[in-house]
C-alpha cells in the first residue's frame, strides 16, 4: 500500500477559532456562575433548585455545556489523532467520544429542564 | 572498491552564490543537472557576506557602470582582464534587479527603491569622491542573497546532492573534461558523474591561513581538484586580507561599518586613515586600508595591552542606524568581541578573507589555459565561476562588494555558457578505461596508511607557515624560507594517517582530504609570492616595494607538476569602453 | 573543560553512549565550538556539522546541557560542566551529532518557500516602502539550523505532518512580503488540523532561537490572517 503523508483537510481553523470562542464562552459562564454563587449562597436543593430557574439561567447554562462540549471533542480529537494511528480505530475512537458528548449534552438539557 | 556511475548533462560542484545562480539558469533550461556540495545549500560561505552587492543602480544618486569598472580596474592596481570587469560592472544592475525580482529582501528608500550603501574604493567621477553603490539587506546582504537563490532553485526543481564532495576531475586522453568523482558523506561511496559540461563554484581556500574570516568548509577543494588534473592556478599570491576582523576571532566586520560612517583608530584616538588616503580615507581599497592598520600597530601605535589591534568607531552612528543597518555587526561584536559596539570600538586586525586568484577562465567563465590556441586555450567542458575562479576582474585586489556581484553575474553567464555549450555538443564522450582509479588509490592510501603524519598537526604547520611567512607584509628572506618549509609540509601531507575507519560521514578522512587540497593552494601561493618580484594590490614586498608595470603586469600561473610557474598577459583592451592605463593608485 | 559526548558509530556501536573528553583549552577557545575542534584533534572519530563560525551558517546545532543551541555562538563559560552534547532531539542519528535533516527540510520545502508573483517582471525593482519592507524583519534572517524545530513537541510527534516553527516561520516571511500575491494559496496551504494548527504555544522555538527569532509571533499572525479572512 502507498504509505502517504495526506494533510490539508481544512478544518483546521474552523477547529482551533472554536476553541476559542467555546473557551471565552466558559470563561463568561463561569465568571457569571461564581457572581451567582456569591450573591445567592445557595446552601440546600431548593436554593441550588432556584438558581437555575430563570430561563436566562438555563439557557446560560446549557450554552455551557453546549461549549464545554465542543472544546471538548477539538481537544479529545487532537489526542486520538496523536496518538491513535489505525484509521480504523481512529474513526470508533471518534465516533464513541461524540456519541458520549451527544450524551452528556443531552443529559444536561433534561437535567435543567426536568423540574 | 566497486565505483558507480551516474550521468548527467552538467554537474555544478558548489551551492554557494555562483553555483546556485549557475545551477538556476541550467535548471530553468530544463536540464539534467546535478549540484553537488560538502553542506547544504544554505550553509555555504557566501551566507557571510555582510556589506552588500554592488552595481552601478544610481538609486542613491548619480552614478554609471563605467565609474563602477573604473573603480575595479584601479581596485585591481591594473591586473585585472579589462574585458571581463567591463562584462562585470555592465551586467551588475541587471543581475540585481534579478535577485529582486527573485524575492531577495533588500533595504529601501522612502521611493521604495533599493538603498544602496558607500564602500572602500568605490566613487563617482572616476575617484572623485565616494558613491553609494552597494546593495545591501542591513548587514546580512550573504545570507539574504544565498537563501533567495536556493528558494528559487526551489521552484526550479533544481537536483540536489548534499553532503558530497568533489575528488578529482575526469578527464580523457585530449583533455577534456567529463565530470567529477565525488563522495557521498553519509556513506563514504564513490561515484563517478560523469557530464558533457563541468562547473566549479568551490569557493575560497581561506582556510590554508591561521587567521581567517574564512569558513571551516572553505578548503580551496576546487582548486587542489583542478591543479591534480594538470590545470594551472591564476595569481594566487593574491590574498586579500580584510582590514576589519574582530582581533583574536577572525570573524569579520563588514566595510559597511565604514560605508554608514564609522572609522578607524589607532591608541591615540588619531583617525589614522586620513594620512594614509586624503581623499577616500577610511574607504580606500582594502589593501590600501589593511596595510596602513599593519603599519600603524608595527610602528607602535596599536592599541590594547599587546598593542596588536586597531579599534573601529561606530557609536556615533547612535543605536537607531546601527539597529536598523548594522545589527548583525553588533550581535557579533558582543559574542565575539565582549563589546557593544553602541558605547565602544570594536577591536580589529587585518585578517585574511579573499582569495583573488583561482582557476583561470575567461569571461563565459570557460577555463582558458596555455595551449595549442595559444595562453587561453579553453579546457573543453570545464568552466569556473565565484571565488575558485580567476576571470580575472578582482586582479591584485577585489573591492567590497564585487564579490558577491562576481557570485551572480558570472554564474548567470557561465550557466548560458553552458547551455550553449550544450545545444552544440549532444552525446557524451566515453569515459577512459581507468577513470576513478586515481581517485580510489588515493582514498585507499589514506584509509589503510599507518604511522604516517597527523593531519591536524600538518594543518596547524601549513597555517603557521602562511600566516608568518605569507602576510600582509612580505619580505624575501621570509618569502624564500616560506617556500622551504610549505614544500616540507606538503611532502609531510603526502603522508597523512587518520584513525577513523568508519565509512559513516567519516570526518577525519573528510578533512584529511580538503587538507590535501589545501596544501596544493598554499604552495601555489608562496611560490607565487616569492617569485612576484614587485608590490601590486594585495602582494607587498619589502625588497621591491613599487609596482613594477615593464616586467609584472602579468598573471601567474603555478602548475603543480614541477611546482612551476608560468606568466601570461593581462588584458587591457575592454570590450566597448576605452582601456584604462595604469596609473599611480592613489585614494 | 570536561565534555560528555553522545557517541554512535553505525559501523560499530550498538547503541548510542557517552563519551567523557577532559580538553585544554586555550585562552584564544572562547566557544563551545572552539573546544569540539579540540575534541576532535584527540579523538578523530568524533563527527559534527560545522562551518561558518558566527552563528550564521546554521551547521553546528546540537542539543547543550539539555537545550538546543549553537556550539559556535554558546561561550565555554557560560556553560555548567560537564558539557553535556547531545544531537537535536527528535530527528533520526546517523552518526554522533549528525542527525538526518530530510524531515526538517521537507517541512522548509512544503510552504513554497520563494516569492510567488506572475505578474511580468518589471524593467527596474519593484518597489517596496521601507515599512513594508521591515515587515520582513525578524523573519528572513532564519538560518536554518533546526534548533526551534528540533525543540518543539509537537514537531516531535508529528514531524510528517507539522510543518514546525522554522517552516511556518518562513510561511509567514512571504506572507508578510508585499511582492508576494499567493497569500490566499499559503493559507489555504495551511488550513489544516496538523501543519499549522499542532503549534500549542509551547514557545520553546522562541526560548532556543539563536538568531532571536520569534516563529510563535509569526504563527499567531498567520492565524490572525486566516480570521481576517473569514469575519
Amino acid at each position: 500500500m502507498v504509505n502517504r503523508v495526506i494533510t490539508g483537510a481544512h478544518y483546521g481553523f474552523g477547529s482551533w477559532l472554536a476553541q476559542r470562542v467555546t473557551a471565552c464562552a466558559m470563561a463568561i459562564y463561569s465568571v457569571l456562575f461564581v457572581i451567582m454563587l456569591i450573591a445567592i449562597r445557595p446552601g440546600d436543593y431548593e436554593a441550588w433548585h432556584g438558581m437555575f430557574v430563570p430561563v436566562w439561567m438555563r439557557l446560560a447554562t446549557i450554552l455551557f455545556w453546549l461549549s464545554l462540549c465542543y472544546h471538548a471533542w477539538v481537544g479529545v480529537r487532537d489526542i486520538i489523532m496523536d496518538y491513535i494511528k489505525p484509521t480504523a480505530a481512529r474513526l470508533v475512537a471518534h465516533g464513541l467520544v461524540i456519541f458520549a458528548l451527544i450524551g452528556l449534552a443531552a443529559w444536561s438539557v433534561q437535567i435543567l429542564w426536568r423540574a | 572498491m566497486a565505483i558507480s556511475r551516474r550521468q548527467y548533462d552538467a554537474v555544478v560542484v558548489g551551492a554557494g552564490g555562483a553555483g546556485l545562480r549557475a545551477a538556476l539558469q541550467l535548471a530553468e533550461a530544463g536540464l539534467k543537472v546535478a549540484v553537488l556540495s560538502k553542506v547544504f545549500p544554505t550553509r555555504s560561505h557566501t551566507v557571510a557576506a555582510q556589506g552588500g552587492i554592488g552595481a552601478a543602480l544610481g538609486n542613491m544618486g548619480e552614478d554609471s557602470w563605467l565609474w563602477h569598472m573604473y573603480d575595479t580596474v584601479k581596485g585591481s592596481d591594473y591586473l585585472g582582464d579589462q574585458d571581463a570587469i567591463e562584462f562585470l560592472c555592465r551586467e551588475a544592475p541587471q543581475a540585481i534587479i534579478e535577485l529582486e525580482h527573485f524575492g531577495m529582501p533588500f533595504d529601501r528608500n522612502d521611493d521604495g527603491t533599493i538603498y544602496q550603501r558607500p564602500f572602500g574604493g568605490h566613487s563617482s567621477n572616476f575617484g572623485e569622491k565616494p558613491v553609494q553603490r552597494s546593495c545591501c539587506a542591513a548587514d546580512r546582504s550573504g545570507h539574504a542573497m544565498l537563501h533567495t537563490l536556493y528558494q528559487r532553485n526551489v521552484r526550479a526543481n533544481t537536483q540536489f546532492y548534499v553532503e558530497w564532495m568533489a575528488l578529482d576531475l575526469v578527464r580523457d586522453a585530449h583533455g577534456n573534461v567529463l565530470g567529477v568523482t565525488a563522495m557521498e558523506m553519509e556513506t563514504g561511496e564513490i561515484s563517478i558523474l560523469q557530464a558533457r559540461a563541468t562547473l566549479f563554484a568551490t569557493g575560497g581556500a581561506g582556510r590554508i591561513y591561521a587567521s581567517t574570516t574564512n569558513a571551516f568548509i572553505n578548503t580551496g577543494d576546487g582548486l587542489g581538484i583542478a591543479a591534480r588534473a594538470g590545470l594551472p592556478l591564476e595569481d594566487m599570491e593574491f590574498w586579500q586580507f580584510h582590514p576589519t576582523g574582530v582581533a583574536g576571532a577572525g570573524v569579520l566586520i563588514t566595510e559597511g561599518v565604514r560605508g554608514e560612517g564609522g572609522y578607524l583608530l589607532n591608541k591615540d584616538g588619531e583617525r589614522f586613515m586620513e594620512r594614509y588616503a586624503p581623499n577616500m580615507k577610511d574607504l580606500a581599497s582594502r589593501d590600501v586600508v589593511a596595510r596602513a592598520m599593519a603599519t600603524e600597530i608595527k610602528e607602535g601605535r596599536g592599541a590594547g595591552k599587546e598593542a596588536d589591534h586597531v579599534l573601529l568607531k561606530l557609536d556615533h552612528l547612535g543605536l537607531e542606524t546601527i539597529e536598523k543597518r548594522l545589527p548583525g555587526i553588533r550581535e557579533i561584536a558582543r559574542k565575539f568581541a565582549n563589546v557593544d559596539p553602541v558605547r565602544d570600538p570594536i577591536p580589529v586586525v587585518p585578517t585574511v578573507h579573499y582569495q583573488m586568484g583561482g582557476i583561470p577562465t575567461n569571461y563565459y567563465g570557460e577555463v582558458v589555459v596555455p595551449g595549442a590556441d595559444g595562453p587561453n586555450t579553453i579546457v573543453s567542458g570545464f568552466y569556473a565561476a565565484g571565488e575558485v575562479a580567476c576571470a580575472s576582474v578582482h586582479g591584485a585586489n577585489r573591492l567590497g562588494t564585487n564579490s558577491l556581484t562576481d557570485l551572480v553575474v558570472f554564474g548567470k553567464a557561465t550557466g548560458n555558457r553552458v547551455i550553449e555549450f550544450l545545444k552544440k555538443n549532444p552525446g557524451q564522450r566515453a569515459l577512459p578505461a581507468d577513470a576513478g582509479d586515481d581517485t580510489l588509490a588515493r582514498i585507499n592510501r589514506l584509509d589503510t596508511r599507518k604511522g604516517g603524519e597527523d593531519p591536524a598537526q600538518v594543518a596547524r604547520d601549513m597555517r603557521r607557515t602562511m600566516q608568518f611567512h605569507c602576510g600582509v607584509f612580505r619580505f624575501p628572506d621570509t618569502l624564500t624560507e616560506g617556500v622551504a618549509k610549505i614544500r616540507e609540509v606538503y611532502e609531510r601531507a603526502q603522508n597523512l594517517e587518520i584513525k577513523d575507519k568508519s565509512r559513516v560521514f567519516n570526518t577525519a578522512r573528510i578533512e584529511a582530504l580538503e587538507l590535501l587540497n589545501l596544501i596544493e593552494v598554499a604552495r601555489a601561493t608562496m611560490v607565487s609570492a616569492e617569485a612576484r618580484k614587485e608590490s601590486r594590490g594585495a602582494h607587498d614586498r619589502a625588497d621591491f616595494h613599487e609596482r613594477n608595470d615593464v616586467e609584472w603586469l602579468k598573471h601567474s600561473l603555478w602548475y603543480r607538476e614541477g611546482d612551476r610557474l608560468d606568466y601570461k598577459g593581462v588584458t587591457l583592451k575592454p570590450l566597448t569602453a576605452e582601456s584604462f592605463e595604469p596609473k599611480a593608485r592613489v585614494y | 573543560m570536561k565534555i560528555r559526548i553522545q557517541r554512535y558509530d553505525p559501523d560499530h556501536d550498538a547503541k548510542p553512549y557517552m563519551k567523557e573528553y577532559d580538553v585544554q583549552l586555550e585562552p584564544s577557545d572562547r566557544m563551545l565550538l572552539d573546544a569540539l575542534v579540540r575534541v576532535k584533534e584527540m579523538d578523530d572519530s568524533f563527527s559534527f556539522r560545522r562551518s561558518c563560525r558566527e552563528g550564521v551558517c546554521g551547521s553546528d546545532a546540537m542539543n547543550i546541557n539539555g537545550k538546543n543551541g549553537l556550539a559556535c555562538v554558546t561561550k565555554v563559560a557560560d556553560l555548567k560542566e560537564p558539557v553535556e552534547l547531545r544531537p537535536l532531539p527528535g530527528l533520526p542519528v546517523i552518526r554522533d551529532l549528525y542527525v538526518d535533516m530530510s524531515q526538517f527540510f521537507k517541512q522548509y520545502h512544503s510552504i513554497k518557500p520563494y516569492l510567488i508573483n506572475n505578474d511580468p517582471a518589471p524593467q527596474l525593482e519593484r518597489l517596496q516602502s521601507p515599512e513594508d519592507r521591515a515587515e520582513l524583519d525578524g523573519l528572513y534572517e532564519c538560518i536554518l539550523c533546526a534548533c526551534c524545530s528540533t525543540s518543539c513537541p509537537s514537531f516531535w510527534w508529528n514531524p510528517d505532518k507539522f510543518v514546525g516553527p522554522a517552516g511556518l516561520l518562513q510561511a509567514y516571511r512571504f506572507i508578510a512580503d508585499t511582492r508576494d500575491q499567493a497569500t490566499e494559496a499559503r493559507l489555504d496551504d495551511l488550513e489544516d488540523p496538523y501543519r499549522l494548527f499542532r503549534c500549542h504555544t509551547i514557545m520553546n522555538c522562541v526560548d532556543v532561537c539563536p538568531k532571536s527569532l520569534n516563529p510563535t509571533k509569526a504563527i499567531g499572525k498567520i492565524k490572525d490572517l486566516m480570521l481576517k479572512r473569514v469575519v
